[in-house]
């Protein structure tokens, strides 16, 4: 089976066709990532119309270099949410285009449900399997004990954890995408700020915004004092107790489901600091982490979940799927 | 009408957000304002559990806006990514609509805002105090007043 996928939920526009759920035939991605950097975030009007700009290059591109004809896609795949509303909407039109004019079934896909299948492309997946999904948007422990079943262990109370590194990168003045940089000066630094202790509801939930203050108001106190504050220091402090707090509940959620593989997603899986713990910690089951470029927003990934959400479920979608900026996968 | 207020935790906090939602009805427009970590979302919580809504109500930064379906619906919009934009953000149908619309970082989309609405400002002044600046226009003029008691 044959599939086109398209992803367009946020700030990256992509094409993707993949074969049987696992060979990837191309991914085209292209990031709008530079346009949004002098604005701290993506901007939702400026998204929107880059991505009708830039969708039907991408679209061709993808079946040149897959070297696919058009009457050979069995199945259309796109992102129906969560994201950003006029985003998500561009590429779902796009979508249904292609499926009435060649006649093909069209099913919306959710978001996460790709991230956790970009693991698919390398890896095999063993059940029970814990999946940590961690993103600007997202940060959420599901467990799947078959194909394509979600169960949602636990998710944030407040700021997702890519989210928290923005805001705290805004703060120090570092610029934006929070992550890569935060990451990038951490590792020159050492973690010698105190962090508070992060505690949650739950024993899989997880909370940001409590760390996200204190170091903003860490910062504050020390400018009101005219004491300055190590940026690399700081970087490594905060990092080391976002991500220590995302391993930490991941553990008790391996532990207590008895997890045959743990799988980190999302974009937040590029983390360098978050891919080394991961590594170490979770010495007796399978542990998988996609490549760096299936981490952020591609349609491969999409493409791959697809292919088990129509195995499984075997209906496809009615012409009148709709996008949504909120949307449950469990 | 204009009032300033102090909470000193919590539970005086969750109080504030049970009176206010005392008053929530569709159309009900709530700005909020303050910096990072003044507790914008954490307000929206109390409010939202007042309304009895049961789900996790969580940062809508990412997203801009997220929609809590309920009896009363809560369309829980956050505009800190909207600074210094000009356009169409398609927030009319929400502001005006069947719910309640709570609105993080209110002015950056000011012009795009109703006459009328309830304004809350949190300011940090210890690790759970804050001091509120209540502000209402209009018909909710008479919901700060009620709130400066």
């Amino acid at each position: 089976m044959i599939v086109l996928a398209i992803e367009s939920s946020c700030d990256e526009t992509s094409v993707s066709i993949s074969k049987d759920g696992k060979t990837v035939l191309s991914n085209v991605v292209y990031s709008q990532i530079e346009l949004h950097q002098s604005f701290g975030g993506v901007v939702p009007e400026i998204a929107s119309r880059e991505h009708i700009k830039r969708i039907t290059v991408i679209f061709e591109k993808a079946f040149v270099e897959a070297g696919v004809a058009k009457e050979d896609i069995d199945l259309v795949a796109v992102t129906k949410g969560p994201g950003l509303i006029g985003s998500l909407l561009v590429g779902i039109n796009a979508a249904k285009a292609f499926a009435f004019a060649y006649d093909v079934p069209i099913v919306g896909v959710h978001h996460l449900a790709g991230h956790i299948y970009a693991n698919q492309i390398e890896e095999e997946m063993e059940f029970p399997l814990v999946a940590l999904v961690v993103s600007g948007g997202h940060t959420e422990l599901i467990l799947m004990k078959d194909h394509y079943a979600f169960e949602k262990l636990g998710e944030t109370h407040d700021d997702a954890v890519g989210e928290a590194y923005d805001k705290v990168a805004r703060v120090l003045g570092l610029g934006y995408p929070g992550g890569p940089i935060i990451d990038k000066l951490a590792k020159e630094g050492t973690p010698e700020y105190p962090m508070p202790h992060i505690r949650t509801k739950g024993v899989y939930d997880f909370s940001y915004s409590g760390l996200k203050s204190h170091v903003i108001n860490f910062l504050n106190r020390k400018k009101m004092k005219n004491e300055s504050v190590d940026e690399k220091n700081m970087a490594a402090s905060f990092q080391e107790a976002a991500i220590r707090h995302l391993i930490t509940q991941s553990e008790n959620a391996v532990r207590d489901y008895d997890a045959k593989m743990f799988i980190v997603a999302g974009g937040v899986a590029a983390n360098s600091h978050l891919r080394d713990e991961v590594a170490k910690k979770f010495p007796h089951v399978k542990v998988s982490v996609p490549p760096f470029k299936y981490c952020t927003d591609n349609a491969a990934m999409m493409g791959i979940a697809a292919y088990y959400q129509y195995k499984k479920n075997k209906t496809a979608d009615a012409m009148d799927l709709n996008g949504y900026s909120r949307l449950k996968l469990a | 009408m204009k009032t300033v207020i102090h909470v000193e935790n919590l539970e005086e906090t969750a109080k504030l957000a049970e009176t206010v939602a005392s008053y929530a009805k569709p159309g009900f427009v709530l700005c909020l304002a303050g910096d990072l970590g003044a507790g914008k979302t954490t307000f929206t919580q109390f409010l939202g559990a007042s309304m009895g809504i049961e789900e996790t109500i969580n940062s809508p930064t990412f997203t801009i806006m997220k929609v809590y379906d309920h009896s009363l619906p809560l369309y829980h919009i956050d505009a800190y990514r909207l600074e210094g934009q000009t356009g169409d953000f398609e927030l009319e149908e929400y502001i005006h609509g069947d719910g309640v619309a709570v609105i993080e970082w209110y002015r950056n989309i000011e012009e795009y805002l109703p006459a009328e609405y309830l304004s809350i400002e949190f300011k940090w002044i210890g690790e759970t105090k804050r001091q509120c600046t209540i502000e209402g226009s209009g018909p909710y003029a008479e919901i700060a007043k009620t709130l400066s008691n």
